[in-house]
């Protein structure tokens, strides 16, 4: 009996977090699918009715026949969407690139720091969670723009004789996402630096290894799996992110997100919007999965 | 390996004055902020010699081992290997190898590249590379391992792995931390005689780090027991077992019984204890001026323990209770409570499968001992 209901447990367990993402991701994605199939009007909600289960079984299959994907074909029709993707995916791609070498030594330093100090710069790395990330976007506008700090503070030492245009532009999204994303990418690189066995840098100097040799054969492969984990938690958010781009990006800076913005709120074309949605997180998705097929294919040889 | 046994014997370069120590530390010093780990220590070891640091933990012999791989730099002092001072050399281009404690196998390599890795660092040709990576694993019996991950592996598996890596290179000298302190007793004992077996049939010096006096005492040519940062005393086990210098040592290595007394007389190789339960009479080259104290250090299977009165039983004799009675199969341990109180321990082998009519609790016997069984040590 006592094994029976233990089994009960584990598999009550387990269902939690299918139950959660069922409820909070597969359900709003069918919601969103659907009403991408369907075609704007002018009603409330703006799309034809899709089927629901009120029109009765003749209803449905009718509202069925009068899907399409002419949505997603119109995707490809103008240039707009796949440079906003691609443009993104740039955007995204550079970002996490700059994060990660930001990262990588804050994380480092903070491992190797005496154990005493860790919990304080741990801290200090959470800190600016505290405050609301609007607000702290909206300093950035504060800091970077014409008259701003940073370039008070560079024509008064000298460095720059005309201020530097920095806000409005792609380097401010940069400097935005960077700083944003920076915890993310620091801490699970500084907990898979963190666990590691000292004795083993010391192992690759005995065997031969300058300090920085170990370091490339021996501390970063080993740290991989954070930065891989960091990446993503860092590219991911970064690809469909709108406030940042919005408050610090330029008129002409395209990315995914802003566009999604646009299609819903301005053009109120809700069913292209979805399909934007439904294609951002298919590409986001796809290519994880992949990702994730590998590395189990690859522990199982490793086994 | 009997021809090399015979060699073994005869092994004594420390006692030969013509013989130039392989290693020297030189006055090392080494502090860690206001803690002293080693203090001013001087320390010969010879080439081909099988060299334990034995002590307590915090004793200062890691910190020694770690100095000589060159993880640590000394405060002051030389080190002297074959000839060149190493302060300054950097760990990754001395002639040493360690196996550490942890065996620190990197996780993301297998077996064939973790043995490899040295190698491949001195840029060896692959051919060679893989040559003397099969060779090694054939040493460790390994063969069929080499693709494994660490982590795959048994403690032991991984202990040979560890060692092999650290042989790959052929270093000048093999430094082992604690080597066999992961595993379990009778593995321990078994690898003991093949790291023994190994140093021989390969000609190498090796220099152990242990706190286990067994280990020690089983493998090393000779032993430098250690305490506070400071060598107590450098000999072979024999030696130390049977001669120790200091009530330290005496107490550190093995059981043992210290006999406290006054001298009444001492000088031609022999000296004389008054002594609460017993007269010491000794031989021993110790002079202790007459009048001070002393003390007179015994093990405890050196004590005679009867029924009847030895023939003189006013030299080197007490009478006694039997307090405790511990029985370990090859051997009977027994407390004897001596008529001052004081409780002194004695072992008798149980050379007979039955022993007829055992000594039992609360008997009255007889402690004796010979004048050459212990050793006197001065205060």
């Amino acid at each position: 009996m006592k094994a029976l209901g233990s089994s009960i447990f584990s598999r009550l367990v387990i269902i939690v977090p299918y139950v959660w993402l069922l409820l909070f991701f597969l359900v709003p994605f069918v919601i969103v699918f659907r009403i991408s199939l369907s075609t704007t009007a002018i009603a409330q909600p703006p799309y034809e009715p899709v089927f629901s289960l009120a029109d009765g079984l003749s209803g449905i299959i009718d509202n069925i026949r009068q899907l399409s994907f002419d949505n997603f074909v119109w995707l490809t029709e103008d240039a707009l969407y796949l440079n906003a993707y691609l443009s993104s995916i740039k955007i995204a791609g550079i970002s996490t690139l700059l994060t990660l070498l930001i990262a990588y030594p804050i994380a480092y330093g903070m491992a190797q720091a005496p154990r005493t100090w860790r919990p304080t710069l741990l801290m200090l790395v959470i800190l600016p969670f505290w405050t609301s990330f609007l607000i702290r976007v909206y300093a950035w506008i504060a800091i970077l723009k014409p008259e701003g700090l940073l370039n008070q503070l560079l024509l008064s030492v000298g460095i720059i004789s005309e201020p530097l245009i920095i806000l409005n532009t792609n380097w401010a999204i940069y400097i935005g996402i960077v700083y944003s994303y920076l915890p993310f990418m620091i801490l699970p690189i500084y907990s898979a630096l963190e666990k590691m066995d000292h004795s083993l840098i010391e192992a690759a100097q005995d065997l031969g290894c300058p300090p920085i040799t170990a370091f490339w054969k021996v501390t970063f492969p080993l740290s991989l799996a954070g930065v891989v984990a960091g990446c993503m938690l860092v590219f991911i958010p970064a690809v469909g992110e709108f406030v940042i781009p919005d408050l610090l990006g330029g008129s002409q800076t395209l990315m995914i997100g802003k566009t999604l913005w646009n299609e819903f709120n301005s053009n109120r074309d809700w069913p292209v919007s979805a399909a934007v949605a439904t294609v951002l997180l298919l590409i986001l998705v796809v290519p994880i999965v992949f990702f994730q097929n590998m590395q189990a294919k690859a522990d199982e040889k490793g086994r | 390996m009997k021809s090399l046994g015979n060699i073994r014997r005869s092994f004594a370069p420390w006692a030969d004055p013509q013989s130039k120590p392989f290693i020297s530390f030189r006055n090392i010093t080494k502090k860690f902020g206001d803690f002293t780990a080693v203090d001013n220590l001087t320390l010969d070891i010879y080439h081909r010699e099988f060299f334990a640091l034995l002590g307590a933990s915090g004793c200062g012999k890691s910190t020694l081992l770690r100095m000589l791989a060159g993880f640590e730099r000394p405060t002051s002092g030389e080190i002297i290997l074959d000839g060149q001072d190493i302060a300054a050399i950097p760990p990754y281009k001395r002639p040493v190898n360690m196996m550490f404690q942890s065996y620190a196998l990197f996780p993301h390599m297998t077996v064939e590249s973790n043995i490899g890795f040295g190698l491949r660092q001195d840029g060896m040709p692959k051919a060679e590379i893989g040559e003397r990576v099969q060779q090694m694993l054939k040493l460790v019996k390994l063969e069929q391992f080499a693709k494994r991950k660490p982590q795959q592996l048994s403690g032991g598996q991984r202990q040979r792995v560890a060692l092999a890596r650290s042989l790959a290179k052929r270093p000048k000298v093999l430094l082992l931390d604690e080597p066999l302190g992961a595993l379990d007793k009778k593995l321990r004992e078994e690898t003991q005689f093949e790291l023994m077996d190994l140093q021989q049939q390969l000609g190498l010096t090796f220099v152990v780090v242990t706190h286990d006096q067994e280990e020690a005492m089983t493998m090393a040519d000779r032993i430098a027991v250690m305490s506070h940062g400071k060598v107590v005393q450098v000999a072979t086990p024999a030696e130390i077992y049977e001669a120790p210098n200091s009530r330290f040592v005496a107490d550190f290595i093995g059981d043992v019984n210290i006999l406290e007394g006054n001298v009444k007389a001492a000088g031609n190789g022999r000296v004389e204890l008054a002594g609460g339960d017993f007269t010491v009479r000794a031989v021993s080259d110790a002079a202790p001026s007459v009048g001070t104290s002393a003390a007179f250090a015994i093990r405890p299977e050196k004590l005679k323990v009867s029924r009847t009165a030895p023939a003189d039983p006013a030299v080197n004799t007490s009478e006694g209770e039997i307090w405790d009675i511990a029985y370990l199969g090859d051997m009977t341990v027994l407390h004897i409570k001596l008529p001052s109180g004081k409780v002194v321990k004695t072992s008798m082998l149980n050379a007979q499968r039955e022993v007829e009519n055992p000594i039992g609790y609360d008997e009255k016997v007889w402690v004796s001992f010979a004048e050459t069984a212990g050793v006197v040590l001065r205060d």
